[in-house]
């Protein structure tokens, strides 16, 4: 009796893993390649000539530089700061820590429409900033500056998130010995700390950049649409799609695919590449 | 700690520290402190009167049925994902294992016309599905549809690693003694892995409830049906109706916090375990 129910468990458990592996198939192929595929078969229905059109145009060349400014400026900004935070948080304590670590992740918590909503009370009509901002001819809200600060609140958190572990992980000792010896702040980072997270780091920056091209609600709400003027390019594939040129929404999305793909393969390649260093470290 | 703590002698602290003040005190600091600041213009019964109108709360509901369904099934399908991208070995896994991000890489707003075109009446799933009777895009299931897309990737990126690092030992154990593979994974597998994957369901859920560019598209935002509580808060914003979109805001804000304490709680409450 009891070996019987031994050998149907033995049969039904050869069976388990073939059905799961299918459901993830089935799941992801649903969820995210067909997504995915759509935008490609949608963006090129009119064909190579109308695709060129929409992804030349203007106004897409314009959106695309505003998009690339705001996320070049997010990811310097962001990787300076999460640099210098991660150093004073691991290095060193001190009274306070937890409260900073914990403003550190509000953006994280906070909607993109209420990251938007936030910096207009800031720097719009309302702020108590405004008399200086007008006083010195200085839009933020409606205009570039206020998408670029809003791409560098979403993703304040990237960069000094996925540092701080890895250092805290590390421990002192060696920066201590360094210290001990002479070394100064730079010498010691350069030579010590920087080569034990620069996989970290190059992984947080990827993904930092990724959030930054595709931030929608908080730039949309900064924006005030203006078009040509303030659009990154998720803003213009609304703006397009609301006006029912579906072909060349699709068209503009398909360049912010191709860019999701290449920001998934270097995310893959960079995390392969750690791994096997890591491996070849404790060999 | 021990009484004596050995002086720290690496370089940098109030450079380090300085700038990480005045960074945070920039960005985030002064911006949060002025919503709180502002928001106290509407007063309190202006705030009450703007979130128990009935739009308004429609627009909660919504918003929190709909993650909350979106987190429920990304915790059933993130499981199998995790389990099956932790244990076992087969051709295409490393692909599977690479697209599992790709709710974060790709752009909102594409994800949202992406999913419109394929869920309305004439796209490609949404068809088959309208002649069954079941309608998806502007109705709350194609609302569902996006939040599921977008939180995606939170419930398998938790569990995945506690699942690669748990000990076969256990379940070896389980297995010699004949439980069924059932009982070994209710009993030996899931207390294992139950703070990850409530930790993963709740940022999910977390996620949901801000999110707005992929899900405006296939909602079709009628009032009172399908409008999230981020829409109305652009919508206020629009009319430039300051006060009540923030009195939205700190709605959804106090959520978020809310989430955010209960994570941190599990996680540490799951640490003390170890």
């Amino acid at each position: 009796m009891n070996s019987g129910k031994y050998a149907m468990n033995a049969e039904t458990s050869k069976w388990i893993p073939r059905i799961l592996i299918l459901i993830s198939f089935l799941f992801i192929l649903l969820m995210l390649v067909t997504p995915l595929t759509v935008i490609m078969t949608e963006a090129f229905r009119a064909g190579l000539k109308s695709y060129w059109r929409a992804v030349s145009d203007p106004y897409a060349l314009k959106a695309l530089q505003l998009t690339l400014l705001a996320a070049t400026t997010a990811v310097v900004l962001n990787t300076a700061f999460g640099l210098t935070a991660a150093w004073a948080i691991t290095r060193f304590s001190f009274k306070g820590k937890g409260l900073i670590t914990t403003l550190i992740d509000i953006p994280f918590a906070v909607s993109p429409i209420i990251a938007g909503l936030i910096f207009i009370l800031t720097f719009g009509r309302l702020s108590w900033l405004h008399p200086f901002l007008s006083a010195h001819d200085l839009k933020v809200v409606f205009a570039a500056p206020g998408i670029v600060i809003v791409t560098l609140f979403v993703t304040f958190p990237f960069v000094a998130r996925e540092i701080i572990p890895v250092l805290e992980a590390r421990g002192t000792d060696e920066e201590q010995a360094a210290a001990l010896m002479g070394a100064g702040l730079f010498a010691i980072f350069r030579r010590i700390t920087f080569p034990h997270i620069r996989w970290a780091l190059l992984y947080s920056v990827i993904l930092c950049a990724a959030r930054a091209i595709g931030e929608f609600g908080a730039v949309s709400v900064v924006s005030g649409h203006l078009r040509g003027k303030t659009n990154t390019l998720p803003l213009h594939v609304e703006i397009l799609y609301n006006e029912y040129q579906f072909n060349a929404a699709f068209a503009v999305s398909s360049l912010l695919a191709f860019a999701a793909i290449g920001i998934l393969t270097a995310r893959n390649i960079v995390e392969f590449t750690a791994k096997k260093e890591e491996e070849g470290h404790v060999r | 700690m021990s009484p004596h703590a050995k002086k720290n002698i690496i370089p940098g602290f109030g450079l380090s520290l300085g700038l990480t003040i005045s960074f945070i005190s920039l960005v985030v600091l002064i911006p949060m402190l002025t919503l709180v600041f502002q928001s106290s213009a509407l007063g309190w019964s202006g705030f009450w009167k703007t979130v128990l109108d009935p739009r308004i709360l429609a627009s909660f509901r919504v918003s929190f049925l709909c993650s909350f369904i979106a987190a429920l099934i990304n915790g059933v399908f993130g499981l199998i994902l995790a389990w099956v991208l932790a244990r076992y070995r087969f051709p295409g896994r490393r692909l599977i294992d690479g697209l599992i991000e790709l709710p974060f890489a790709l752009p909102t707003a594409v994800a949202g016309i992406s999913l419109t075109a394929l869920y309305s009446d004439k796209g490609w799933i949404g068809e088959p599905l309208a002649r069954l009777g079941l309608k998806v895009a502007y109705t709350p299931v194609g609302i569902i549809v996006a939040l599921t897309f977008i939180t995606l990737p939170f419930v398998v990126r938790t569990v995945q690693p506690v699942l690669e690092q748990l000990d076969h030992v256990y379940e070896e154990a389980g297995r010699m003694l004949g439980a069924s593979p059932t009982l070994i994974f209710f009993r030996v597998i899931l207390p294992e892995i139950k703070p990850a994957l409530l930790t993963g369901f709740a940022l999910a859920f977390a996620r949901a409830l801000g999110e707005y560019g992929s899900v405006v598209f296939i909602a079709g935002n009628m009032p009172f049906k399908t409008e999230i509580a981020p829409l109305m808060i652009m919508i206020k914003l629009e009319q430039f109706n300051y006060g009540e979109a923030t009195a939205v805001a700190l709605v959804m804000l106090g959520a978020s916090f809310v989430i955010m304490f209960i994570i941190n709680s599990i996680q540490a409450r799951s640490a003390g375990f170890v």
